[in-house]
């Protein structure tokens, strides 16, 4: 870094990022998060879902205040589209964390970012989910995501920020691997 | 008990450098070797392997290949005799058919116990290899048992596999290589793709060997890269040393028909292999670091006023990805005849019974040096430099090392 360049600033705190790195390597446990949320059916496939508290740190958290996402069907499927649809919202994690990760991993290799636009596609064969076809799978057979990105680097190098952020993103990995889910009934 | 100042446990070539740097220190040690020299060399390779390092480069202190061929690359074979060699050349004092059973402090250093008797020594050079135990992962277990399960340290060749398909689990050096040979065998081959490094075998009409090694890539130190964590933990090369000098990347295998998958995460109870919906990604990210080397190439040429002497850049073409990789595979419909898991090695040490390992069981060291007093390692990735795990590597790393050993026998007589 000089001192005459402006400074680099995407508003992400790396040098937190990476003392949280160093600090967590010899404390393993309190590198373990459990991320939660409640959800509430309201009516139809209407449904409502908060999100607070999370442990983290050895301690219950919570966010600076609580959220509520609505869920629901469009009214092409006779519902009243009182929100997004589940689908939905999963393209809406996988954008929230490759841009957060792309702001990230930009600021750490001090790069100045102007835009960030992303646009994202799933595909979806919805005989799948009516149960018309049992071999055709319920969830996407593939999702695309297009990023438009303005800042000064050149053309690889954003590139590199884009699939270094698809390596170290949370919600990527959920979505391009297995995970064992368990529901019970309380 | 016979005493010594240093033993150095392994006769391969790091072990040997490292004998030969502390004789010309004049401090005595022993190798004490379960096998015989090369030990590893000889029998835990496959029939076909060669070096990935051309002839000349396979330097080691006070030795270099002087036969006529410096281009290409040695068999198996050829290596252990370059080796055997090199021992003998250095009379390096080997206790062969030893097996170390363990080594523990004692009050003036180290009691290392082996199968043939107990030595005391000061100071104690693990030189056994990074490569002790195929790292197979624990959903390894869950495989139907009508398909046969391989490590490379346990392949020869392609006959000994069951005629039918084969997944092989890893796309470094050993995969892509195993990869071809079985395919072009006649056995079709899916290949699991994770994260993994690209090289072209020649440059700009140049080994890349000669390239990354005269425009000083090897010599990178350890505590000069940015993380030296995440450099450690990098696949290597997909290179492979052949008379043809072929390159063998993931377009070369798809060309004769290997399939490319993602990185295998799991296999269910029902005997389903899950491979990642990330290979796009592990590609990309493999094209971008390769075009960022040959960046770092070019410009060491431009600047070195290598240009006018070789062929004008012409990159690779990026890796191609079917549209929609298949995300599982069936290894109970009997398809699919054998596994093969080359998704890497971890050191083993059982006989270590010194507080010297971290909770994956490795070494923990600075750049070679442990954090137990008097004991070191040499052999393992970047150990000290990018060069650490080539054979050319092992004489900087002796060279350094034996050094700091000296130093610290020259305290240990003051104190």
């Amino acid at each position: 870094m000089t001192s005459t360049a402006t400074p680099v600033d995407n508003g992400v705190d790396v040098q937190f990022l990476l003392t949280a790195r160093e600090t967590l390597e010899g404390q393993p446990e309190a590198a373990n998060f459990k991320w939660r949320a409640s959800n509430t059916w309201v009516q139809g496939t209407h449904s409502r879902t908060r999100v607070d508290g999370f442990f983290g740190l050895g301690a219950e958290q919570s966010h600076k205040s609580e959220f509520s996402y609505d869920g629901d069907h469009p009214e092409l499927f006779s519902s009243e589209d009182n929100g997004p649809t589940p689908v939905e919202m999963v393209l809406v994690s996988l954008a929230g964390c490759l841009t957060a990760g792309v702001a990230a991993v930009a600021q750490n290799r001090e790069i100045q970012l102007r835009s960030v636009t992303a646009t994202l596609e799933g595909d979806m064969d919805i005989r799948g989910i009516l149960g018309v076809d049992t071999e055709v799978r319920n969830g996407f057979s593939q999702i695309r995501v297009s990023y438009q990105i303005d800042a000064d680097a050149s053309p690889d190098e954003i590139k590199a920020l884009v699939a270094q952020s698809q390596k170290r993103s949370a919600v990527y990995d959920i979505i391009t691997n297995p995970t064992n889910v368990k529901v019970e009934v309380a | 008990m016979r005493t010594v100042t240093t033993v150095i446990v392994g006769a391969g070539q790091s072990g040997l450098a490292m004998s030969r740097c502390l004789t010309e220190l004049s401090i005595d040690h022993v190798l004490l070797e379960r096998g015989q020299v090369a030990n590893s060399w000889r029998t835990e390779r496959w029939d076909s392997l060669r070096l990935l390092t051309p002839n000349w480069q396979n330097r080691l202190p006070g030795y270099k290949y002087t036969g006529h061929d410096p281009d290409g690359f040695m068999t198996m074979p050829e290596v252990v005799d370059y080796i055997n060699g090199y021992a003998e050349v250095i009379s390096a004092p080997v206790e062969a058919r030893t097996e170390v059973v363990s080594v523990r402090r004692s009050d003036d250093g180290f009691v290392v116990v082996t199968d043939k008797g107990e030595w005391s020594a000061r100071s104690v050079v693990l030189a056994s290899g990074p490569y002790s135990l195929p790292d197979t992962p624990p959903f390894a277990a869950a495989l139907p048992e009508k398909v046969a399960s391989i490590t490379p340290d346990e392949y020869r060749n392609p006959d000994q596999l069951e005629y039918g398909s084969v997944l092989v689990v890893g796309a470094a050096a050993t995969g892509v290589q195993l990869a071809d040979e079985i395919h072009r065998s006649g056995r079709p081959v899916t290949l699991a793709v994770g994260n993994h490094v690209r090289l072209p075998r020649v440059y700009r009409g140049l080994d890349i060997m000669w390239w990354l090694d005269t425009a000083g890539i090897l010599e990178e130190r350890y505590d000069e890269v940015d993380d030296i964590i995440r450099a450690r933990n990098l696949a290597s090369f997909q290179l492979v040393g052949s008379p043809e000098r072929t390159t063998i990347d993931l377009n070369a295998l798809q060309r004769i028909g290997v399939r490319t998958v993602g990185r295998l995460m799991n296999v269910t109870d029902e005997g389903v292999a899950q491979f990642s919906g990330s290979l796009p990604n592990a590609c990309a990210l493999a094209d971008l670091k390769l075009n960022r080397l040959l960046d770092t190439l070019d410009e060491w040429a431009a600047s070195s006023g290598f240009n006018s002497e070789s062929e004008p850049p012409r990159r690779p073409a990026p890796t191609s990805v079917a549209e929609s990789p298949p995300l599982s595979l069936s290894l109970r419909s009997g398809d699919v005849k054998t596994v093969i898991w080359a998704s890497g090695y971890r050191p083993s040490y059982p006989w270590l019974h010194v507080p010297a390992l971290d909770a994956k069981g490795r070494v923990r060291h600075d750049g070679g040096v442990a954090t137990v007093p008097g004991l070191y390692l040499i052999g393992a990735p970047f150990l000290r430099r990018r060069k650490s795990s080539l054979i050319d590597g092992a004489g900087d790393d002796a060279r350094d090392l034996s050094a700091h050993l000296h130093r610290y026998l020259d305290e240990l007589v003051s104190v």
